[in-house]
């Protein structure tokens, strides 16, 4: 039974870690179709940023709160930037817009190691976030794992709200259903693209300040959470926050079931043939928007 | 009323007619480059024409089928991996041992996994070389391509292979080498790789596979399947509709290109000497498309000579200034896909039609 239930918990912890990665991605590529490949350096910045302000900033319970909204500008004003610089003019060829922004991610990962060095930086978990939380009986929860579980359920909660109740939200969930009709109904689409871009790349980088807790900073890191970042989204269903939460906590718990009763790395090419798998039978993903287009 | 007027095909003579670039080609790869070159640009030269022969297939399912294979690193480890198992058992028995040399330092046993037994056979092999790559290609695109899962869908689940198998190779580190891979391969079917001139032999095989291949793949693309091909790539329904089944046509393109990436990992092994994760992972998977991306991906030419310009310029410039050449890599992405999507290959009608528009636009300013 503890057994389970820590397993399950590590597996929920590795859910809310996909879930904060994924959950910019998810607006991004639903927004506009366009597959961002840097959105792994902006996760990079975020990291980076937090280790910067623990530098300038002593108390590192402080600076991790501050890094959050900092994390959030300067990771959203450099996806802004990508968005108004190459993106906006790809919007016809999104599979190239992978290719591009591989580019782009490739040079970001060359600036973190110039300005930064190529070893791995380490920073300082607050001590309320180093321990662990005892619930009785064996069973102890890590508390950044907690803290994360807390940040992706927050950051979930409010996107929502955003989308649901703002008239920005309106204006982005116009877009996605339907662009043109958006368009002449006199939305400027290629500013709710930039907004949409702007926040997506934020969240990569409070995903980043939240990586901090559990994993090494590196100029490399990006690429290592990327690829699931995309499954979650891809499985999910593209532009589908529901799809997101469901898929990102499910995968996360295939995985650390996988892993506990296999290695990790046959967990992971377990996790993707299931992946391939449910796509057959559900090609579009877990929810998806209803179009009478054939394409 | 619009007439419909079928064209028929051209004459056979014709689409058999070896052009002129071909036989220049041949010439400078046969006969040019192995006098002209010393043995270590030679084997040099021999690992960037294993990239071009990845890129033949790119050329064909990328440039005209629109697939965007990102894990072509799958196919050419495969390949590469069938091929130095064998070497690698050739190479312990040619010294009177059963196991390969990190067998002996992590393994579990004395005994052979059981999936490396067949491996010692050099006929099984080398079939497996081509035909592994083949079958998971078409496991995967028959699944994927059956649900019409596509674009970008397609792209994701080809990398994510890439980057299942290189983790699954590190982790077992006691019968594949971990990530270290096979390495130190001393022989090829009995020739010492120590001497130089089996060096050129193995190049001269590599050139001749290259030149093979391109043939190959030419006549592919201006037979009726090519013209398919790229009618499902630029409008996949409309062939749904006239009658074809779009599903098969990108099967065959995916499944060819990949027995070409595992070719062409297989010659790779003796050139090189070594195969490992770090070679068929994600960042090498998409280093196999910026090559033909650069060139002109639609073009077989323009991808070829793409995938070796780019292979050159990256083990001449990442010697010499590491940081610089990952800067000039990602520009190379930007610019090239980004702002001529044809490649260099298209640079010259780009530029005409420039020219050509200019004084067009004046007449009806």
């Amino acid at each position: 039974m503890t057994v389970i239930l820590n397993q399950s918990f590590t597996g929920i912890s590795i859910g809310a870690v996909l879930l904060l990665i994924a959950l910019g991605l998810t607006l991004t590529f639903g927004q506009m179709g366009v597959i961002n490949m840097a959105h792994g350096e902006f996760i990079m910045t975020g990291a980076y940023t937090t280790y910067v302000l623990q530098k300038s900033i002593s108390g590192a319970g402080v600076s991790l709160l501050v890094a959050l909204p900092v994390a959030f500008l300067v990771a959203g004003a450099m996806g802004a930037l990508l968005e108004w610089l190459l993106i906006r003019r790809l919007y016809t060829r999104p599979l190239d817009t992978l290719l591009v922004t591989w580019g782009v991610s490739l040079m970001l990962q060359q600036l973190a190691r110039d300005v930064f060095g190529a070893p791995n930086v380490q920073t300082h978990a607050p001590d309320l976030l180093t321990g662990n939380i005892s619930m009785g009986g064996g069973i102890t929860f890590a508390s950044s794992r907690l803290f994360i579980l807390g940040l992706a359920l927050l950051s979930v909660l409010v996107l929502t709200i955003v989308l649901r109740l703002t008239p920005l939200g309106r204006r982005i969930r116009a877009v996605v259903q339907n662009r043109d009709l958006a368009e002449v109904s006199g939305i400027a689409t290629g500013r709710v693209d930039r907004v949409t871009f702007f926040i997506g790349s934020g969240l990569a980088g409070v995903a980043g300040v939240a990586l901090t807790l559990v994993g090494p900073i590196g100029p490399t890191m990006g690429t290592n959470y990327i690829v699931d970042a995309f499954l979650v989204v891809v499985v999910g269903g593209i532009g589908q926050l529901k799809g997101s939460v469901i898929t990102a906590f499910a995968l996360g718990v295939l995985q650390s079931v996988l892993e506990y009763s296999t290695t990790v790395s046959v967990a992971k090419v377990i996790v993707l043939v299931a992946i391939v798998a449910f796509l057959q039978w559900r090609p579009q993903g877990l929810y998806t928007l209803r179009t009478r287009s054939l394409a | 009323m619009t007439t419909i007027t079928e064209t028929p095909p051209a004459p056979l003579s014709a689409r058999l007619r070896v052009p002129g670039a071909f036989v220049l080609g041949a010439v400078l790869l046969l006969g040019a480059a192995p006098l002209a070159l010393s043995d270590f640009r030679l084997s040099l030269l021999a690992k960037y024409l294993c990239y071009a022969i990845v890129a033949v297939g790119v050329s064909l399912a990328w440039g005209r089928g629109g697939l965007m294979v990102l894990g072509q690193g799958v196919f050419f480890g495969l390949g590469g991996y069938a091929m130095a198992m064998h070497l690698k058992l050739a190479d312990a028995a040619a010294t009177g041992e059963t196991l390969p040399d990190f067998m002996q330092l992590y393994g579990t046993g004395d005994a052979l996994p059981w999936w490396w037994k067949p491996f010692a056979n050099p006929g099984f092999a080398l079939a497996m070389t081509v035909l592994l790559p083949m079958a998971v290609a078409a496991l995967l695109g028959f699944f994927v391509f059956q649900r019409r899962v596509k674009g970008a869908y397609f792209a994701i689940l080809s990398q994510a292979l890439a980057a299942a198998l290189s983790v699954w190779l590190v982790g077992q580190q006691a019968t594949t080498g971990g990530t270290n891979g096979l390495t130190d391969i001393q022989g090829f079917f009995g020739y010492s790789l120590d001497d130089p001139v089996n060096q050129r032999m193995v190049y001269f095989v590599i050139a001749a596979v290259l030149l093979l291949l391109m043939a190959a793949a030419r006549q592919l693309f201006v037979s009726r399947y090519g013209e398919l091909l790229v009618a499902v790539r630029d409008s996949e329904e409309r062939v749904r509709f006239l009658g074809y089944n779009p599903a098969n046509v990108k099967l065959v393109a995916y499944v060819v290109a990949a027995g070409m990436a595992g070719l062409a990992g297989a010659l790779f092994v003796p050139a090189v000497g070594i195969i490992s994760p770090a070679l068929i992972g994600i960042v090498p998977s998409i280093g196999f498309v910026i090559g033909a991306a650069v060139g002109g991906r639609a073009s077989l030419v323009g991808a070829v000579l793409g995938a070796i310009a780019v292979a050159w310029a990256q083990s001449t410039l990442s010697d010499a200034f590491p940081g610089a050449w990952t800067y000039l890599q990602g520009l190379l992405f930007v610019l090239a896909v980004g702002f001529l999507p044809g490649g260099l290959a298209s640079l010259g009608i780009v530029l005409r039609r420039r020219r050509t528009r200019t004084p067009a636009t004046g007449e009806t300013a």
